[in-house]
């Protein structure tokens, strides 16, 4: 099974491909059309702000080759937030891909923001990629922006309000939080999506 | 419900974890893998990894540990020491660092919190605060504390430089009570919660964990988001799977870390 990871500039990219290693898969880092649109998985990392996300793939001329890919996608963080609509942060057009509009947190007593640290996962339609999933799983996430709930949340966590942390749309997949930083957790997600 | 984080330090020096509070007395703990995986084993949260020596001495980070590190361990961690600039930041990141926390070269240098924050946005970047009461009642700012002889006193009050730093783009604040600090006598509460009043990002409390009740304190009455501890840790005076488990009996929201979870050793 080939496996990419998109080079658009996020630095967890290595962490990313380190987990992928620990699951036994060597994943090729590329930014070449060719390589992307034959692999048999491929996974979109990011770190960062959405404008420049943006940006990094409309410079590598990445932009209509992910919205016509039809093998497994993956977005991990900023990664699931550009597969959406738009994001709020810097008024951004993203892929579109999935009808969610990103929105930033609103700060409240208590409540801060980013959204840092370990939350619970919770089911809300069944999907493969959840598989094996537990009521008490936590992921890691550290975010400012989140997607709405809507039909394309597989699942979702609470942070003042109740957000999609698992996307997916066709065959686009999004995890708000960092399976690739989610211990166990995460490596059992990850590796749901190879499976897909 | 968001866990609060519990967050094991280790002191890193030449490639190696070191213990002791003082710049010279330090005994090798072990191989920064090992004890990394150990922790991970144990539920931490997160972890710390202090290079003690590299902000006094004017040098980077090392980071060929960082790579290792990353390589083999699925739990968040952050670099902090001697990190100055956004290339060094960079270099920390790629090598797989989820955030990288910078002290005394963000005092010398406060843009510089600002340049990290636009590079890698605000989630890479923790700003480190080492803060002591003085005489007149007031908490001001400590620079290089990883050396003694060089520990400097600024005039700068800590409050003002909380505020500071969340608007030059710190998305994590660890304060480092150093009056609490190696004496097991419990965090600093009374700082931690004025601070906490002012802090709308995560804060994470360091300095002076002793025993269960102390991370009971910090978290219930001071509210903060993480708590930091390196020597009763590395000691095993408190082991992290029965402190999470206290944790969760006085109420406190904590990760739960099965068994079966735990890797094969």
């Amino acid at each position: 099974m080939s496996v990419v990871l998109v080079d658009a500039g996020g630095t967890n990219i290595g962490s990313v491909r380190y987990a992928l290693q620990r699951l036994g898969v060597d994943a090729a880092l590329t930014a070449d059309a060719a390589a992307i649109r034959s692999a048999d998985k491929v996974i979109l990392p990011g770190v960062g702000a959405a404008g420049p996300g943006m940006a990094r793939l409309r410079e590598l001329g990445l932009i209509e080759l992910m919205r016509t890919l039809t093998q497994p996608v993956l977005g991990v963080c900023l990664g699931m937030q550009l597969l959406c609509a738009d994001s709020e942060e810097g008024d951004t057009t993203c892929l579109g891909l999935i009808p969610a509009s990103v929105r930033r947190f609103v700060e409240a007593p208590g409540l801060r923001v980013p959204h840092m640290g370990w939350n619970q996962l919770r089911a809300k339609q069944p999907h493969p990629l959840l598989a094996g999933l537990g009521g008490d799983d936590q992921a890691y996430f550290v975010h400012s922006y989140a997607v709405p709930v809507g039909d394309w949340s597989l699942a979702t966590s609470d942070y003042g309000e109740t957000f999609s942390a698992v996307i997916a749309r066709d065959n686009f997949h999004g995890m708000q939080f960092h399976p690739e930083r989610s211990a166990a957790v995460g490596a059992k997600l990850l590796q749901n999506f190879l499976s897909l | 419900m968001l866990s609060r984080r519990i967050i094991p330090c280790l002191d890193v020096r030449d490639g190696k974890v070191v213990k002791g509070v003082r710049f010279r007395d330090h005994v090798v703990m072990g191989e920064i893998v090992d004890l990394a995986l150990r922790y991970r084993d144990e539920g931490a949260d997160e972890l710390v990894f202090y290079d003690i020596t590299a902000s006094p001495e004017g040098r980077g980070v090392d980071r060929g540990w960082v790579e290792r590190v990353a390589r083999v361990i699925d739990i968040p961690f952050c670099v902090a020491g001697g990190i100055r600039s956004v290339d060094e930041a960079r270099a920390v990141l790629h090598a797989g660092a989820d955030k990288i926390s910078v002290n005394s070269p963000a005092l010398e240098r406060p843009a510089l919190i600002d340049e990290l924050a636009a590079a890698f946005g605000v989630q890479c970047v923790v700003v480190g605060i080492d803060s002591l009461r003085d005489a007149d009642g007031a908490w001001r700012v400590r620079q290089y504390t990883g050396d003694p002889t060089k520990t400097q006193a600024l005039p700068r009050m800590t409050s003002d430089w909380m505020i500071e730093a969340q608007q030059r783009g710190a998305g994590e604040i660890v304060l480092n009570c150093m009056g609490s600090d190696g004496v097991r006598q419990g965090y600093d509460l009374e700082q931690l919660s004025m601070v906490r009043a002012i802090c709308r990002v995560p804060l994470i409390a360091s300095g002076g964990a002793g025993a269960p009740e102390h991370f009971r304190d910090a978290f219930v009455e001071a509210d903060v988001d993480g708590a930091l501890a390196a020597s009763v840790f590395h000691s095993g005076a408190i082991a992290i799977p029965e402190l999470k488990h206290y944790l969760r009996g006085q109420g406190v929201a904590v990760r739960e870390v099965s068994k079966e979870a735990r890797s094969e050793k």
